[in-house]
């Protein structure tokens, strides 16, 4: 079979994707650099983020208080010369953008503006108004235009990984438009496909966002870092996953159960007071208030909705001039995509998965343990982020590591040479296989949502907010017997053209490898740390588990789970104290 | 966002009122000409029309195919025709079109590569011929800081920059639909973003490209391209304000032909 | 640079539709603007009667005074009266779309769409009144 050659291939256009590929054009012109995404690049889900990007700019303010709110919010897992690689890099890369025409917001004198973020302690996430991420990645997009070496395949979705002699090689994918399946080789590949939060029912991750390429390299036998952190946002739509923002509460909207009861008074957060006291009530942490909601859940005092159990957010007693006025943003989600008017209605909410902090195991700059594969973004751990990411961290995390990624990839391209004469035996191989398993109509005839579902109800019930051993357990076999029916599934759609069904049916399977890592990892860490909560394990160990889970795939049977010591430079690990 | 596939399944025990979708489906390996096939789908207060496309794919029929990934208007892949009028099916909801039938199409103007999935290299190609990056005489470097910009100076280019880029002005312009070599409303209004940037010099590159018979000279305001957005660009205005400030230009040069560019 | 294939505007397996001839039935927005493109013709009807005016007046009173009789023909009001509403209808679109045209900024502030379309009326108005009370008086 043909094909398709470069010399550094990049695995989605997101952010870090972009990102990557400019400093490989930069680095190197002579280098051939190409990004395969299966949307277009503009459609990528960096395009939801709204918070800001983190940086030290102000003169109040030092690298060394970010990397310590960036550790400490970590729950001291974030392996600290990373942090503060990042810290250091992190202005200039935001600066870098704004040579690049990201429209900053900005202070009456022209200077960029910051504003404050749930975690940091000083001022400094800088912001595009309430659509940083939307700015951020249509200015790298459309930066990225300039720049002739780099090439472009949209809507070309990645099958597999090509390994031969011990290296990436390249990569397997379908061009959606005319159904052929291509190999494509390269010296390097760098995976940036973004997180994994549809392994779970209630998310706030777009449809796209499978976990693609956590499970490309998982297949390909890289290991998965710290899978078991999943950060749930406390107040996101039940339906849609939709999030509503934190400054709701932070007006003075209320948390009501079914009762119409503010029922996280009985959660050691404080007594009601009718105006909003910051660290009390509604404003506590995001992790303490999610975690109240499933302990209201388990005594029934939540309300039953047609997706599945919620509690209500009230802000109706704001009135709607100060609704208008403070909350505009909201009060537009929730009118033109859920048809609720929160001026005279009460918001259903319910905690949702917002981001993973784990992902493909990568150094500090960004290389897997398998050469030639790199990663960057959300689908990588570096790790920064540790047991709970800060908000507005990601947005830099994916400037600074797509960086740093781009120019170790573009270092390590330029030293190889061609590739081994195996690959294109495994690509037409491949090409075989998608045939063989999901177009010859073979199957059994498994529907596909039965099986999502059942994954997400297994996610949900075993390694949701709170895990325990026995839940764990449950879920592991219930995914795994998932697993087991993918090859019978039953395609309604044998088209060559644009077969989204085909797709979903391969993201599906991505998916459920995922969902295998994060049991498997949140099963051998017995303690609670950050987002990762065992109720058989209420307390932090440093002893045992101040360390990185590394989740290696075993064909037909769980992954081994190895660890790897955190890396301490200045900041012993202290008590996380919330809410700062 | 996330619409998740419970969503079928609160559909199926809910029963209640149903909607009937006619959806246009094109597949190329079976038919030369598309049809509409219609679909009885649940009526839900919170349901869009996008919600009733994942419902058919779900339940109905596997072969349905559309794009679609955010479900909060940020992506810009779900434009559709919906009973004639561009529009995001992420924010229409079925509601507000009963009793139905309800009717769907792909978005109009574009070639159709299967059912409601519309060609879109040719938009892309406009993009990038337009340079839509930061264009200098002189690069800044990065260790003199970033550019002074008053909020001012923001507010003259922000409106512009807010595109996602969803083409649904393009299916609204019928100069698009008469003469595809037309540059278009969303990739004119981005051009002007970066023209109106006070960090930009390129606006003499993307006039050469711009100031032309396919370019801005094409449109004949219609302004249906501001009516149908749906983030508030206003591409009309930013084609009208080219128009002006291309012919002070001419005049300029003819009345002063030593003054600069 | 993109490595898709590049667009052609034909492919065998796209379907295209054709823009039908009466496509702008379709949409009052649509219909609303084929109407004021063809208002132009009236606005090029007056201004080339008007230079008709001054050909009439060059070639002398008498020609000058023929061609005023053949304005006062019934067939000649009518026209101008149909020609009027047109006109009137062409000026108020016109000027309701000048905000989409012009940004102007005074200091740090846009002025308002409504109130450069309200100049512009102001302007029309005033103009036609002075050239009005100029025509009548003489």
């Amino acid at each position: 079979m043909e094909m398709l050659s470069h010399d550094i291939l990049i695995v989605g256009g997101g952010g870090a994707g972009l990102r990557a590929a400019i400093a490989v054009a930069e680095i190197d012109p002579s280098l051939n650099v190409a990004v395969v995404s299966k949307v277009y690049p503009m459609r990528s889900h960096t395009v939801s983020a709204e918070g800001g990007a983190a940086a030290v700019i102000g003169p109040d303010d030092s690298l060394d208080d970010h990397a310590y709110d960036t550790i400490s919010g970590g729950d001291w897992l974030p392996d600290q010369d990373a942090v503060e690689a990042f810290v250091k890099e992190a202005p200039r890369e935001l600066l870098q953008m704004e040579h690049w025409g990201c429209p900053w917001s900005r202070q009456p004198d022209g200077s960029v503006a910051v504003r404050s973020f749930g975690g940091m302690k000083i001022e400094r996430t800088w912001f595009a108004s309430d659509k940083t991420g939307f700015h951020m990645l249509h200015t790298l997009f459309q930066t990225s235009l300039k720049y002739d070496p780099i090439q472009r395949y949209d809507e070309w979705f990645v099958t597999k990984l090509l390994v031969d002699d011990g290296r990436c090689q390249g990569v397997v994918a379908i061009d959606l438009a005319t159904g052929k399946v291509h190999g494509i080789r390269a010296k390097a590949v760098i995976v940036c496909t973004g997180g994994c939060g549809k392994v779970f029912p209630f998310t706030t991750n777009a449809n796209i966002k499978n976990g693609d390429g956590m499970a490309l390299a998982y297949r390909a036998g890289v290991p998965l870092k710290d899978m078991e952190f999943v950060q749930y946002h406390p107040t996101g739509l039940p339906f849609t996953g939709i999030l509503i923002t934190e400054a709701t509460r932070s007006e003075g909207g209320h948390l009501l159960n079914k009762d119409g009861y503010r029922y996280l008074q009985d959660y050691d957060l404080g007594t009601p007071e009718p105006q909003p006291v910051l660290r009390s009530m509604e404003l506590g942490p995001r992790d303490r208030l999610s975690q109240a909601f499933v302990k209201e859940q388990e005594k029934g005092r939540t309300l039953q909705g047609p997706y599945g159990d919620y509690v209500n957010l009230d802000i109706r007693h704001l009135g709607e001039k100060i609704i208008n006025s403070k909350l505009p943003f909201v009060r537009e989600l929730c009118l033109k995509y859920e048809n609720i008017d929160p001026v005279k209605e009460l918001i259903p909410v319910r905690p949702v998965v917002h981001y993973m902090m784990g992902g493909i195991h990568t150094d500090i700059l960004g290389a897997t343990p398998l050469e030639g594969l790199f990663a960057a973004g959300e689908v990588a751990c570096v790790s920064i982020n540790g047991a709970n990411r800060l908000g507005s961290n990601s947005l830099t995390e994916l400037l600074v590591f797509g960086a740093r990624v781009g120019r170790a990839a573009a270092e390590y391209a330029s030293r190889q040479k061609g590739n081994g004469a195996a690959v294109a035996a495994q690509a037409a191989e491949e090409v075989e296989r998608i045939e063989r398993q999901y177009l010859s109509g073979g199957g059994k005839g498994d529907k596909m949502v039965d099986i999502r579902q059942g994954m997400h109800a297994a996610m949900e019930s075993g390694a949701g907010i709170y895990r325990s051993k026995a839940s764990l357990q449950k879920s592991a076999q219930e995914i795994s017997n998932l697993q087991d029916r993918i090859p019978g599934i039953r395609l309604d759609d044998s088209s060559q053209t644009f077969n989204t069904e085909l797709v979903a049916a391969i993201e599906l399977s991505y998916m459920l490898d995922v969902a295998e890592a994060i049991i498997a990892s949140a099963s051998q860490r017995t303690e609670s740390r950050g987002s990762h909560q065992r109720t058989d394990y209420p307390d932090r160990d440093d002893n045992d588990f101040l360390a990185h889970s590394l989740a290696v795939r075993k064909p037909g049977a769980a992954p081994t789970i190895e660890y790897l010591p955190v890396t301490i430079t200045r900041w012993p690990p202290g008590e996380r104290v919330y809410g700062r | 966002m996330a619409v998740d596939s419970l969503a079928g399944n609160a559909a199926v025990v809910a029963g209640g009122e149903m909607v009937t979708l006619e959806v246009f489906r094109y597949r190329p390996e079976e038919e030369t000409e598309p049809v509409y096939q219609a679909y009885e789908v649940p009526v839900h207060k919170d349901w869009v029309v996008l919600d009733a496309l994942n419902h058919i794919k779900d339940h109905l029929d596997g072969t349905l195919s559309f794009r679609w990934s955010c479900r909060m208007g940020v992506c810009g892949s779900c434009g559709m025709m919906v009973n004639g009028d561009a529009t995001l099916t992420c924010a229409t909801f079925v509601e507000s079109l009963l009793p139905g039938p309800i009717r769907v199409g792909p978005l109009e103007n574009f070639p159709v590569v299967r059912d409601l999935i519309i060609e879109m290299n040719d938009f892309m190609e406009k993009l990038e011929s337009v340079k839509p990056w930061i264009i200098r005489d002189e690069e800044k470097s990065l260790e003199d800081g970033a550019y002074l910009q008053t909020p001012a100076q923001l507010a003259d280019f922000k409106q512009f920059s807010m595109c996602i880029n969803c083409l649904l002005c393009y299916a609204a312009c019928p100069v698009y639909g008469l003469e595809p070599s037309f540059t278009g409303p969303a990739v004119i209004a981005l051009a002007q973003r970066y023209n109106l940037d006070s960090r930009d010099q390129g606006a003499g590159e993307r006039n050469a490209i711009l100031n032309t018979d396919e370019g801005i000279w094409q449109c004949t305001l219609v302004g249906e391209c501001s009516v149908v957005c749906p983030k508030d660009v206003d591409p009309a205005a930013a084609i009208q304000r080219y128009k002006v400030s291309s012919t002070l230009q001419w005049y300029q040069k003819l009345l002063m032909p030593w003054s600069g560019k | 640079m993109s490595a898709n294939p590049q667009h052609t505007p034909y492919h065998p397996r796209w379907y295209r539709a054709s823009m039908p001839i009466f496509w702008w039935m379709r949409r009052w927005i649509h219909a609303r603007f084929i109407l004021r493109e063809l208002t132009s013709i009236f606005v090029a009807g007056y201004a080339l009667v008007y230079l008709l005016q001054l050909r009439a007046l060059g070639l002398g009173p008498e020609a000058y005074a023929r061609f005023l009789d053949l304005l006062r023909s019934p067939l000649s009001i009518s026209l101008h009266g149909v020609s009027l509403v047109f006109v009137i209808y062409h000026s108020i679109t016109w000027f309701n779309l000048a905000p989409r045209a012009l940004a102007l900024r005074i200091g740090d502030r846009r002025v308002p769409d409504k109130v450069i379309a309200g100049l512009n009326f102001v302007a029309w108005i005033s103009i036609s009144a002075a050239l009005a009370w100029v025509t009548l008086k003489g």
